[in-house]
Order: structure tokens, then C-alpha cells, then sequence
């Protein structure tokens, strides 16, 4: 008996361990096949799952929420009107300015990290950033012609929006939103123009800041600035310039307003536009032409 | 004729966006007018068939009873702006690629350029610096741009036309328009890129610039025109051409604003504050054209002069 045992017992034991570690391998080949499965099946994975949330099928209902569940997509709504969709309403303008805005963001802090906004170093920067920089040309021809784009779609978007009559009620407020942003996008413009420090940005700033002085009340050669105390050295002008002439305390503050402030002052600005293009009720048209033996009477107080 | 020099202007890197805005203006407004006298002849139709009018879905687009009024956004409204994305980013890859930006010699304080000039989309202003003096063309004047702009939705009673192109209910609203955006805006541009050469002063499309020219204008004031010399005097007589100009033009929209049946309609629904706003805005617009007629015409200088402004 003993004996028995001990002959049988290593080899009990070695083919059990063999069969656990066949089992073990089946298991795990097993589970590899599953992964491999899964792959073929991404939408099913965890992580799929965990970032989109919803599946990507062609439902109806899981193309909304496809919409509706991601943060960049969820300015949009879930429908929309079926004509407003073709090119002929908006012209996609406000869509091509917001583009440009998001080209204008993406160049322009690549352009940040060659350029230096002191007398000593700007102008050096775009030489050797159109030189020697990789695509370093490019970059700032694409930052330049974009925000010049961004001008005209600008105003081409204001001119569809009055054709199409969609500042009336109840647009009225974010007419006047869109007012402040072309605003601030001719201002951004503006002060890009001074930072590559050369004859053609430094006279342009000249001319535009030397109209500050005229300022009336505030400027020193404006009606009525003197009278207040205005002199060359506390008046507007000089605020904008921090200085009276335009020099590198000029360009540090072109080169504020352009790369920090008004960006953020006017992403502020759109999320407030598009926010309200969505509560006034999504786009405005094409709307059911209305007649004239249809207006109803004005609400007087 | 210079062409050379026409062509140098024109291919300046800087204005090549004012000739791209040369083009896409005219055609943004024929394809915005298409489709409003489109919209105008459907609404004809339905003004003289009620019945239609019932029953029409009141838009030039197609409709059949059974189709939905709205679509998903994905995929139809996002393929369209993802297209219009590659569209665009191609556009300005070509241009980037095709183009340089340009860079002058580093800024030097002691040497003036002649001329000076402002980019191209702030060439309005400049060029209103000939009409008026800079407390007006630099800082009144965009500044009441800037606010007109925004009370137009406040000003506008007229219901009609919102959310579709039209022309026929909204004439008056889109003349005005058009007069300030492409007669007067768009032209200043124009002419401040394409006329304008050394010394501000006026040159042909095509005409050499001449940097030793310089005109002696006899400009001249207004009252001195009638023998006005004492201070008070002046002050009172531009003040009382300038209150004429006003109360003319303003009489003159007014002709204009209630010119047919419907214009008066919709005056009529102005409260008091609506149409002063509408009057006064329409008439500092019309300053512009009056003095640039003043001054490029006449030679006159200002029409009112006293110790504190001149206009
Ligand atoms: C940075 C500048 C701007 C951006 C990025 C922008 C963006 C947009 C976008 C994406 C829309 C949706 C419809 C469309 O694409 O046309 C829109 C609608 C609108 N925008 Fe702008 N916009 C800007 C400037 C302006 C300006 C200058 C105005 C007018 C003075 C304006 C007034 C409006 C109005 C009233 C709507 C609603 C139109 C409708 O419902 O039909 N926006 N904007």
C-alpha cells in the first residue's frame, strides 16, 4: 500500500497539475479569443463604453443622444429644420467664423512659443520664424490670411442674418452680441497687426492710437480734453499705449490684449452667442413666409 | 493708364483680401436676392389665393405632405459642416502656401511711410480723417456705427420677413442697409486702398503716384464763404446750416419711410422713442455723404465752426 502510493502519487499529482495547467491555458485561451472578439466589436468594449457612452448605431434615438451626450457636439440640437441644413440659408458663415476663430487659436499659440514681445526680439522672431522655423512660413501666413478671412466672413455673416430679418424677435439680444464680437474680432486684428514690429504695423498703430488723442473728454486734443486736464501723458492714448509714443511698452500690451484677453473676452462672447442662438430657439429659418393681412396688432403698454 | 502700378496696389499682399471681398460681396448679394425675390413671387401668389394660403407650406423649398419638417443633425447638418471645414482649411492652405504675408523693413519712428496706412478693413475710418476731424471720424462716428448696429432689432417694427429672405416687405429696411454697408462702408475701403496714394491725397485707379505732389487746396470754411468772421457768428451759422441739413434730411426720410400703404402701416406702429432713434441715425449716416460732396466738390472745409469743434 505504501509503496502504491508512493509510486502513484507523483504521477497523480503530475498529470493533475498538467490538466489544471491545460484547463488554465484553455481558460486563457479562451479569454484571449474573447478580447479578440471584442476588438471586432469595439462599441461593445469597456472602454468604448466609458468615453462615448452610447452606441454609434443607426437609430434614431442613438443618433441624438450621439449629439446630445458629447460636449463639443451638444451646441447643435438633436433636429433641425430640414431647409436650414442646405448651404442657400446661412452661407455656413457663422460656422466658417467660429472655424476660423478655433485655426486662429491653434496657429496663433504655435506662433507664441518663436516670438518675444520686445523691441529687441520681435522682429527677429518672424525672421527666423520665416526662415528657419519648420513650416515656420507657413504658420504665419496661415495666422495672417485666416484672420483676414475671419473679417470678411464676419460681415458676410452680419449681412445674411439682416437679409434673412433673424435680428426680429426674438433675436434682438444676440444681434446685438454679434455686434460686440465683430468688434472685438477687428480688434484682434488690430493688435496683431503691430506685434511682427515692422514699418507697416508700427505706422498703422501710429495712425490708428494718434485718432485716440481726439478723443472728446478723455484725449488731449480732443473737445473739451484739455479743459479736463488731459495732457500726452494721462489720456486715453497713452493708457492704450502705456506710453506716448508707440514703443515696447506698446508691444506688450498689443501683444496682451492679442494673445490673452481679447481671445478670452471673445470666447466669452461666442459661448453667450451660440448659447442664445440655441434658446431663441435654434436657427431662425427658413421660416413660412408670412403676409401682410397677418400682422397683428402692436402691444402698446 | 499705369497698369503696373494698378497691378501692384491690387497684388499688394494686404489687399488681396479686399479683392476677394470685391468679389464675394456681389455675389453674396445676388445670391441673397435670388432667393428673397424668389420668396416674393411665392408670397404674391399666396396674397392673391387664400385658399393656397391655407393649405401652402409658404416656402420656395419642396414639401410633401408626409415628410418630416425636421431632420437629424447627424448626419445631415454635421457632413455639411465637417465638408465645409476641408473646404475652407484647403482654401487657406493654397493661399498660405501660394502667398507670403508681408513684412516691411523693422519699425523706424524717423521714417515716415508715405502713405500711411491703416489695414485694409479700418481704410473707412481713415478716410473719413478727410471729411472730419479725428474726435469725429476716429471716435464719434464708429462709435455710432457700432451702437446703430445694435439698436436695429429695436428700431425694426416691421414683423414681416423674419426668417426668410424677402425683398418686397422689407424695401425700406433693405435699402437703408445696403446705402450704409456698401454704398458708404464698403467704398470708403475701396477708395482708401485703391485711391488714396501719397499724402492722402486722391489718384486715379491707374494714376502714378506722384510722392512730390502736393495740392494746395483752397479749402475754405463755410461761413467765411458769406463773409462771417466774428466767432459767435460762426458758431451760430453752422449751427443753423447744420440744424437745416437735418431737419431737410430728415424730412426727406420721412418721404421715404412712409412712402405706400404698408410703410405707413408699419410707421405707424413706431412708438415715439423708436422713430427719433431711427431719425437721428439715419441722418448722422447721411453726414457722411454730404460732406464728402462738401469737401471733395466744394473744397469746403467745415460748415460749422466754433472755439470748441469743428464740423
Ligand atoms: C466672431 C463672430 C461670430 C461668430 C463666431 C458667430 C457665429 C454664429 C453661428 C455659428 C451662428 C449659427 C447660424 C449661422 O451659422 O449663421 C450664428 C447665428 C447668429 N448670429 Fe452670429 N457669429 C458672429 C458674429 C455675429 C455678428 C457680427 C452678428 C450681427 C451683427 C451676429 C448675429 C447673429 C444672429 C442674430 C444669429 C441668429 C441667426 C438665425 O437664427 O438665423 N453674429 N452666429
Amino acid at each position: 500500500m505504501a509503496d502504491d502510493l508512493k509510486e502513484q502519487k507523483p504521477a497523480g499529482k503530475g498529470v493533475a497539475l498538467i490538466d489544471g495547467v491545460l484547463k488554465e491555458v484553455k481558460n486563457l485561451k479562451d479569454k484571449a479569443l474573447d478580447d479578440v472578439q471584442s476588438l471586432k466589436k469595439p462599441q461593445k468594449t469597456q472602454l468604448f463604453k466609458s468615453i462615448f457612452r452610447v452606441t454609434h448605431d443607426e437609430k434614431p434615438r442613438n443618433r441624438a443622444l450621439g449629439i446630445l451626450s458629447n460636449v463639443f457636439l451638444h451646441l447643435h440640437p438633436a433636429k433641425i429644420n430640414r431647409d436650414a441644413v442646405a448651404y442657400n440659408y446661412t452661407w455656413g458663415m457663422g460656422g466658417i467664423t467660429f472655424y476660423l476663430f478655433i485655426v486662429l487659436t491653434f496657429t496663433g499659440v504655435l506662433l507664441m512659443f518663436y516670438y518675444h514681445p520686445t523691441k529687441v526680439q520681435a522682429f527677429r522672431d518672424i525672421l527666423y520664424l520665416e526662415h528657419d522655423v519648420p513650416f515656420g512660413k507657413l504658420l504665419r501666413n496661415m495666422h495672417r490670411w485666416a484672420a483676414h478671412l475671419m473679417i470678411i466672413t464676419v460681415w458676410l455673416h452680419m449681412f445674411r442674418v439682416f437679409l434673412t430679418g433673424s435680428y426680429k424677435k426674438p433675436r434682438e439680444f444676440n444681434w446685438m452680441v454679434g455686434v460686440i464680437l465683430m468688434l472685438l474680432t477687428m480688434l484682434l486684428s488690430f493688435t496683431g497687426y503691430l506685434l511682427p514690429d515692422d514699418q507697416l504695423g508700427f505706422w498703422a498703430v501710429t495712425v490708428g492710437t494718434n485718432m485716440a488723442r481726439a478723443t472728446p473728454l478723455l484725449g488731449h486734443e480732443g473737445p473739451l480734453g484739455p479743459e479736463l486736464g488731459m495732457t500726452a501723458f494721462n489720456d486715453v492714448r497713452f493708457a492704450l499705449l502705456g506710453g506716448s509714443i508707440v514703443d515696447s511698452n506698446a508691444l506688450l500690451r498689443a501683444y496682451i490684449w492679442h494673445c490673452i484677453a481679447i481671445p478670452l473676452i471673445a470666447g466669452i462672447f461666442m459661448a453667450v452667442h451660440f448659447w442664445r442662438v440655441r434658446k431663441d430657439g435654434g436657427i431662425s429659418g427658413p421660416a413660412p413666409v408670412m403676409l401682410e393681412s397677418e400682422i397683428k396688432k402692436p402691444r402698446r403698454f | 493708364m499705369d497698369w503696373v502700378q494698378l497691378w501692384e496696389i491690387t497684388t499688394l499682399p494686404d489687399n488681396v483680401p479686399i479683392v476677394l471681398l470685391i468679389l464675394v460681396i456681389p455675389f453674396y448679394t445676388w445670391y441673397g436676392l435670388r432667393q428673397a425675390f424668389a420668396n416674393d413671387r411665392l408670397i404674391d401668389r399666396l396674397e392673391a389665393d387664400p385658399e393656397m394660403a391655407k393649405t401652402h407650406h409658404r416656402k420656395t423649398q419642396p414639401w410633401k405632405p408626409g415628410w418630416a419638417r425636421e431632420v437629424q443633425v447627424w448626419p445631415y447638418l454635421l457632413r455639411m459642416e465637417f465638408l465645409v471645414a476641408i473646404i475652407v482649411t484647403f482654401i487657406l492652405m493654397v493661399w498660405s502656401i501660394t502667398l507670403d504675408a508681408p513684412l516691411e523693413e523693422p519699425a523706424n519712428p524717423s521714417l515716415t511711410m508715405n502713405p500711411a496706412k491703416a489695414p485694409w478693413y479700418f481704410l473707412g475710418l481713415q478716410e473719413m480723417l478727410v471729411y472730419f476731424d479725428p474726435w469725429m471720424a476716429g471716435v464719434v462716428l464708429p462709435t455710432l456705427i457700432l451702437v446703430g448696429l445694435m439698436v436695429i432689432p429695436y428700431m425694426d417694427t416691421n414683423p414681416l420677413g423674419n426668417g426668410y429672405y424677402t425683398y418686397k416687405q422689407r424695401k425700406f429696411a433693405i435699402w437703408a442697409f445696403f446705402f450704409g454697408f456698401i454704398v458708404l462702408w464698403l467704398s470708403m475701403v475701396v477708395i482708401g486702398t485703391f485711391i488714396r496714394g501719397p499724402g492722402w491725397i486722391w489718384f486715379w485707379p491707374g494714376q502714378t503716384w506722384d510722392h512730390n505732389k502736393l495740392i494746395f487746396e483752397a479749402n475754405r470754411d463755410l461761413p467765411d464763404m458769406f463773409g462771417i468772421t466774428s466767432m459767435l457768428g460762426k458758431s451760430l451759422f453752422g449751427g443753423a446750416v447744420v440744424g437745416l441739413f437735418a431737419l431737410v434730411t430728415a424730412l426727406g426720410v420721412h418721404k421715404l419711410f412712409t412712402w405706400n400703404a404698408f410703410n405707413r402701416k408699419i410707421y405707424n406702429r413706431m412708438s415715439l422713442i423708436q422713430y427719433v432713434l431711427l431719425q437721428f441715425f439715419l441722418v448722422t449716416m447721411m453726414l457722411l455723404p454730404a460732406k464728402m460732396v462738401a469737401r471733395l466738390i466744394f473744397r469746403i472745409k467745415y460748415v460749422w465752426v466754433t472755439p470748441w469743434f469743428n464740423i
